[in-house]
């Protein structure tokens, strides 16, 4: 198994004791490399949680996270780092930094404390705001970019960690249609032609239904499932997730599982 | 791997754009253009004042020293104020920058967390109740100036790491900003108790002041110079990452808990620093970090040694304004850089909004 998170569990406030949050309990997932895998639940059921630990970012209660074979915990956070990238769900920088230098903090784990980033470092930053369409704004504040475009570039920041495993927390949650769809072909094009392998967490059902091969469904800080998409995608399993009532079926234009909700149980 | 192949999303081929200028040269260029400031400033600083005197002649080597009055005016009498000067911008230039990426808090300053109140404290202790007290050859309001500072620091840290091991920012801005206030009201407490006598010195001592009067304190602050700048020279890609924020930080490989360490205590062993030698000189770690990100832009690569340099040559520059300006009468220099920085502040405020 390419990473894996072996029965982990964390706890918010563990250390100080007042209101201690189990975000997440005896989770187990294993993530084939290549594949494009989709954390699904409802708020607070520990999908965040669940991909800092896979990031390393957090470091479980108990339990491990291996990739590869090997216990993140023993390794530092730079060598993790130049393996396993994450575009968090919004990035607002305190200064008014280029796009070129967004997507150039990315190679930061690759360089030694005082190296400065050369000619190759440009080039795969260049490289990875061309694959995100973003080179032409590539002078251009951060700030004043659009809620898409700024996603875009956050995802070429990961990108440049030329790393083996993308991890995306809501991706498209700020954004409108236009640039969810926008999104989610870039995401499958890195996907299928990079053979990159990707975690995305999304309340976006049919996002998730149509990009993603395999779902782990989670609830209260349990996976209550995980398996192949059209499998566990379910309007019995929608009900148990959110207790909300769906028509769930493969749409005959779009080509995959589509979930309509019908209204909330109770 | 993910790798990428050189085409745009539309399937065209990427041109290789030509950036016009790297880090490497834009580093060099600030460097050698603030460097060449910042010592000019400092060369030329000294032979300016109410006696005018030449550098070449202060520089004679054929003249005894103890009959060169350009000379002795020169290295005597003006050189340890303009290296203090020097000193002292440029510590508390780059605290702010520090502090600023830290606390991703643009307008944040050296003396946000406290630092300098607790320096106050500690010096006006000593001039209020110090009179009979002596430390062999340390002066003693520079020594409890920088127990003050010590202390605050080390109280604001306390508070900011009580729940876990990581330092969370917005509890230090609220404890800097409540001791701050507190501290003040001590000052307030310990000032009623003084003459007329101490409460001219102390408050000159909370304007600022340059006039070190010798070498000696600029040796004795020195070292904690130095020991900030060795910590600061880890930090600036830390900064850039820490400024977008923790998360992201940490999942391009900072260790967030130890960088924040190494940024809050590198900042406050500078200010420490600065403001032991010469009062708590404000805006200064404002303005000119400011200044410097309209001009190099916000790199903290480049905007570290920028502001280092660019600071020491500000700082210098508005002490000379207080040296002449209503000559023969000097101006506390500290008045000088709130007439500057005080309508600076205000319009980046203006600017923001």
């Amino acid at each position: 198994m390419f990473l894996a998170a072996d029965r982990v569990s964390y706890t918010y406030n563990r250390r100080t004791g007042v209101e201690p949050v189990n975000a997440v309990c005896d989770v187990s997932v294993r993530i084939q490399r290549g594949s494009l895998t989709g954390l699904i639940g409802p708020n607070g059921c520990g999908k965040t949680t669940l991909l800092k630990l896979l990031a390393g970012v957090l470091a479980p209660d108990s339990g491990l996270v291996a990739l590869d074979g090997r216990d993140l915990a023993g390794m530092s956070r730079r060598t993790v780092a130049r393996r396993v990238a994450v575009v968090p769900q919004e990035t607002h920088p305190a200064f008014e930094y280029s796009v070129i230098e967004m997507a150039l903090m990315g190679r930061h784990p690759h360089l030694g404390p005082f190296q400065l980033e050369g000619p190759d470092d440009l080039a795969i930053a260049y490289e990875a705001l061309a694959a995100t369409g973003t080179a032409q704004l590539a002078e251009r504040s951060y700030m004043t970019l659009s809620g898409g475009e700024k996603q875009r570039v956050v995802i070429a920041s990961a990108l440049t960690q030329t790393p083996e495993v993308l991890l995306l927390d809501e991706p498209t949650a700020s954004l409108d249609l236009g640039f969810q769809i926008e999104i989610g072909l870039l995401l499958r094009r890195l996907n299928q032609e990079r053979s990159a392998t990707m975690v995305m967490a999304t309340h976006d059902l049919n996002l998730a239904a149509s990009l993603c091969d395999t779902l782990v469904l989670m609830r209260n800080g349990r996976v209550l499932a995980s398996g192949n998409t059209r499998e566990v995608l379910t309007s019995a399993m929608v009900r148990q997730l959110y207790d909300v009532e769906a028509d769930v079926r493969v749409h005959e234009l779009a080509g995959h599982l589509t979930v309509v909700p019908l209204g909330r149980i109770g | 791997m993910i790798t990428l192949d050189s085409t745009d999303a539309d399937g065209t081929p990427l041109k290789r754009r030509v950036v016009s200028s790297s880090i490497r040269g834009r580093l060099a260029a600030t460097i050698a253009g603030f460097g060449t400031l910042a010592i000019a400033t400092c060369a030329l600083a000294p032979l300016v004042g109410t006696t005018p005197i030449s550098l070449a002649r202060a520089l004679d080597p054929s003249i005894p020293f103890d009959q060169n009055v350009d000379a002795q005016i020169f290295f005597v009498a003006r050189l340890p104020r303009v290296l203090a000067g020097a000193l002292v911008g440029s510590t508390l230039a780059t605290a702010g920058v520090v502090f600023q990426a830290m606390l991703r808090n643009p307008l944040a300053t050296p003396f946000t967390l406290g630092v300098s109140a607790g320096a106050s404290l500690g010096a006006m202790l000593v001039i209020v109740f110090g009179g009979v007290l002596t430390l062999g050859p340390i002066s003693t309001v520079p020594a409890a100036s920088l127990a003050g500072a010590a202390a605050a620091t080390a109280m604001v840290y306390w508070l900011a790491t009580r729940h876990g091991h990581a330092l969370s920012t917005s509890v230090l801005l609220l404890a800097g900003v409540t001791l701050n206030s507190f501290l003040s009201a001590i000052i307030m407490f310990v000032q009623y108790f003084a003459d007329f006598a101490q409460i001219y010195r102390a408050v000159r001592w909370i304007m600022g002041d340059l006039d070190v009067g010798g070498f000696d304190p600029l040796l004795a602050s020195l070292p904690l110079a130095i020991v900030a700048f060795a910590m600061f020279a880890l930090l600036p890609s830390s900064l850039n990452l820490l400024s977008v924020g923790k998360d992201a930080a940490a999942a391009r490989g900072v260790d967030v808990a130890r960088a924040q360490r190494l940024a809050f205590f590198s900042a406050s062993v500078a200010t420490a620093a600065a403001v032991s030698l010469a009062g708590p000189i404000g805006f200064i770690g404002i303005v000119v970090p400011h200044l410097v990100r309209l001009l190099v832009g916000v790199d903290h690569r480049i905007v570290l040694p920028a502001s280092a340099l660019f600071g020491a040559a500000f700082l210098v520059a508005c002490d000379l304004l207080a040296r002449t300006i209503l000559a023969p009468v000097e101006v506390p220099v500290g008045v000088v850089t709130a007439m500057i920085g005080g309508p600076f502040f205000l319009w980046l405020l203006v600017r923001k909004s």
